[in-house]
């Protein structure tokens, strides 16, 4: 950005009424989805996957796998897919990186002490250099829920400043934990700061905290994101995480985002979703679409 | 021969060509692929009779009832003339003296939860019929009538037995026959809402279904035969206005109970004058939601939709006057047209459909003029670009902007998906406009104050008030209007009082 960020008047933001958004979010999982609509998102839902690793058990022999699998999800069929990304820790960048070579799949990694942020600002800054050094092109970054808690709303704003300068042309996604903010009203002034502060993505979660993404709190989002759009013109991504473990959930959240935000965020520049299990239920309804039949999970490759 | 405008209605699915079988597409397609509802369950009669004393009686004349998405016929029901009325009355009164009201309240209340759950069990099929009929979303008839359906005759069945305990030290008493006319706007909703608490109290019913709407009301006369019912606690008469008239007329009732329109209304009160009848009448509205800038924006949005555009806007207690704080109408009107492009019109039958089709060509007619006479007036009109249907009754949810509160479109009930914006600039104006109306039916206000709900709200003039959040029901509330909105209350406790006469013990 030419322009150095402003800190958002955060007046203006307007609250949010509970039973309103998870009504709202109800709504959209009434849709039903169908034949041609349906194999076209379960597609499209493929390519929005930032498929992800984030275990202590973690080693390179697992991330290569994983590369390959987000390269070509389904061996037989190469028009699914690629997955946008994959995403991994640090330490892993450098593998990452080599197998996916060329291929377009998007090497992503969490840095600023993920999963709880709870380590000196330089710490913190640094793990991005190092990331993004090794070849990261997305960084998922925490903030500091404990500061924001405090209503030290100038704190997360410098912290998400400084973090995107580190980044430098990596794109950075910021995880808001929005399990751990609880309020929706939270969740929304957390999305105003990150944005106003130069996020491309806003994310929900970690995946280390219960609960993780669910589709009210997207919802909030979705909507903090228009509203940004609205005053400012720029594009926010948003990224859902933790907790889509079936198809039939990325659908729902698929709807919203396209009866929210519209056609525009339904491309894996803008929307994406961090999850590590997602993938083969997605290929299992992409088949059941196609032949009409469940095949059994043993023919869908587990990496 | 070009072939009308949007999609053809369900029947003409086959003539499809390619090019819009690609239009499904999720991310570039105009709409979802068809989700219809599944109708393999539902085995309607060709013809209906009219339920009278426990059995099916033949009218001598019939008339048909017609799908207002696709002007097919489905059913042909009778006609009750003066003869038909009387021998249903008389039935009613048969069955009120030998043995309804000499029953125990316990006995009428096992009645009455086995009828709540025979209708729990045959919803979806309910549900279907109803959309068929009256043109309203799947989504609705299956997520919002039929489960207040049932809920309104578990609530009133819980009430039979406790009668001395709902009016204390006082002995209540059933008032009789009573004579019921509801509307077609929700008719199976409308008929329990009557049903329950008359027969709860021990009274007999007279049930005229509208017009264009009976089919669900013979149905339902059906699960009554199936639960066994004395012959002539509930019978059903389908027909016109004339048979309305000549019900309430009639010598044998002893209390009239009716939904619809305020000049009906007036008309039934003046007939009952002097007669020592007693009547409740839930008559039109003009309900205003005022949205204050320090409200949940997003969510208020989606109240004003779900306030207006619900049932394509047939509801009584429609938020059709919206009055948003002046610094916040632009943002407010972006974003609600906005959700309005996102509103899925079209077959009824639809999972998805959000917007269905006008109940009959009649009340279409009555919404395009006065939408005419609001462009006429000087107001500023908005439509969704939804494309409408070829066959069928529709009409585009639709704003205007720039209204006076003289104009007819902030006056009159329009009773279709019209929605007239106003703005105001202080509380003390809201709630004088608000006021500034001969309904009084319902209201809504949007604020994140708790303190300004109450403040506001204690002094709307209506009868039902929501904050944050509109369009909501449930049995154990009471509901009713002000002024021209009607008199007297339904459900809850008060619904229980106009189905009784007190006494001292």
């Amino acid at each position: 950005m030419s322009t150095p960020p402003i800190f958002p008047d955060l007046r203006i933001l307007s609250t949010i009424d509970q039973v309103g958004v998870e009504e709202r979010a109800q709504r959209f999982q009434a849709r039903s989805i169908k034949k041609e609509s349906k194999l076209s998102a379960l597609k499209l839902a493929i390519t929005m996957l930032d498929v992800t690793t984030l275990e202590g058990k973690d080693s390179p022999g697992k991330v290569r796998q994983m590369c390959a699998k987000a390269m070509r999800p389904l061996p037989e069929d190469p028009s699914i897919g690629p997955a946008s990304a994959v995403c991994v820790y640090p330490r892993l960048v450098r593998v990452a990186k080599e197998a996916v070579g060329e291929s377009g799949v998007k090497v992503a990694s969490v840095a600023t002490a993920f999963p709880s942020g709870q380590s000196r600002m330089k710490e913190r800054l640094s793990e991005i250099r190092y990331a993004v050094g090794a070849g990261a092109d997305e960084i998922d970054m925490v903030i500091s829920r404990g500061k924001l808690l405090h209503g030290e709303f100038r704190g997360i704003f410098d912290e998400v400043v400084r973090c995107k300068e580190a980044c430098g042309e990596a794109h950075l996604k910021v995880i808001l934990e929005t399990g751990e903010l609880q309020t929706y009203d939270t969740v929304r002034v957390a999305s105003e700061i990150a944005m106003a502060a130069g996020a491309d993505f806003i994310k929900t979660s970690t995946g280390k905290v219960q609960p993780a993404a669910t589709l009210p709190v997207t919802l909030v989002m979705l909507e903090a994101i228009q509203d940004f759009h609205d005053r400012t013109g720029r594009m926010v991504g948003m990224k859902p995480a933790g907790g889509i473990g079936n198809a039939k959930l990325a659908l729902q959240y698929l709807v919203m985002v396209k009866e929210t935000l519209g056609k525009a965020w339904l491309t894996k520049e803008k929307f994406r979703f961090g999850a590590s299990s997602l993938t083969n239920d997605l290929l299992m309804q992409i088949r059941k679409q196609q032949t009409g039949r469940y095949q059994s999970a043993d023919y869908f490759s587990k990496d | 021969m070009p072939e009308g405008p949007g999609e053809g209605t369900a029947g003409s699915s086959a003539k499809r060509t390619t090019k819009k079988a690609n239009s499904h597409d999720f991310v570039e397609g105009d709409c979802y692929a068809p989700a219809p509802e599944n109708t393999d369950h539902v085995s309607l009669k060709r013809s209906y009779d009219l339920f009278i004393g426990g059995k099916w009686v033949r009218a001598p004349k019939k008339f048909e009832t017609i799908n207002p998405a696709t002007e097919e016929v489905i059913a042909e029901v009778g006609e009750a003339g003066p003869k038909m009325v009387n021998r249903a009355v008389g039935a009613a009164r048969d069955a009120y003296e030998k043995t309804w009201s000499k029953m125990p309240g316990r006995e009428r209340g096992k009645y009455l939860y086995r009828l709540a759950r025979l209708i729990q069990e045959r919803s979806r099929e309910f549900a279907v019929v109803e959309t068929m009929d009256g043109g309203k979303p799947i989504r609705e008839s299956r997520d919002i009538d039929l489960p207040l359906v049932a809920a309104h005759f578990f609530y009133y069945a819980g009430w039979a037995d406790k009668l001395e305990y709902a009016f204390p030290g006082r002995k209540a008493r059933p008032l009789g026959v009573a004579g019921q006319i509801i509307p077609w706007n929700f008719p199976l909703l409308m008929a329990a809402w009557k049903l329950a608490p008359a027969l709860a109290a021990g009274n007999t019913v007279v049930l005229k279904p509208a017009e264009t709407t009976p089919l669900t009301a013979l149905l339902l006369a059906e699960l009554i035969e199936e639960a066994d019912f004395p012959p002539g606690v509930v019978n059903v008469i389908t027909g016109a206005g004339r048979t309305g008239q000549n019900l309430v007329q009639h010598e044998g009732i002893d209390k009239v109970a009716f939904t619809g329109s305020t000049a009906v209304g007036k008309l039934i009160q003046k007939t009952l004058a002097g007669t020592g009848k007693r009547f409740t009448l839930e008559l039109g509205g003009k309900a205003a939601n005022i949205i204050f800038d320090d409200a949940p924006i997003n969510q208020a949005v989606e109240g004003i939709v779900n306030g207006i555009f619900f049932n394509q806007g047939h509801v009584c207690c429609a938020g059709s006057r919206l009055f948003v704080q002046e610094g916040l109408v632009d943002t407010v009107v972006r974003k609600l047209k906005r959700r309005m492009e996102s509103l899925v019109l079209g077959d009824p039958l639809d999972k998805n459909t959000d917007i269905g089709a006008i109940n009959s060509p009649e009340q279409l007619t009555r919404i395009q003029g006065l939408v005419d006479s609001g462009r006429e007036q000087g107001a500023k009109c908005w439509q969704s670009s939804q494309k409408i249907p070829g066959k069928g009754n529709w009409f585009k949810p639709t704003i205007f902007t720039d209204c006076a509160q003289s104009h007819r479109i902030v006056q009159e009930e329009v009773f279709g998906p019209v929605l007239a914006v106003q703005s105001f600039r202080t509380p003390e104006e809201a709630l004088e406009k608000a006021n500034n109306t001969p309904y009084g039916l319902s209201g809504g206000v949007w604020t994140d104050k708790g303190s300004k709900i109450f403040k506001i709200t204690s002094q709307l003039r209506a009868g039902v008030l929501w904050a944050n959040t509109f369009n909501k029901f449930d049995p154990s509330s009471p509901f009713g209007g002000y002024k021209e909105s009607g008199m007297g209350r339904e459900g809850g406790l008060h619904g229980l009082g106009a189905y009784v006469q007190l006494s001292g013990r």
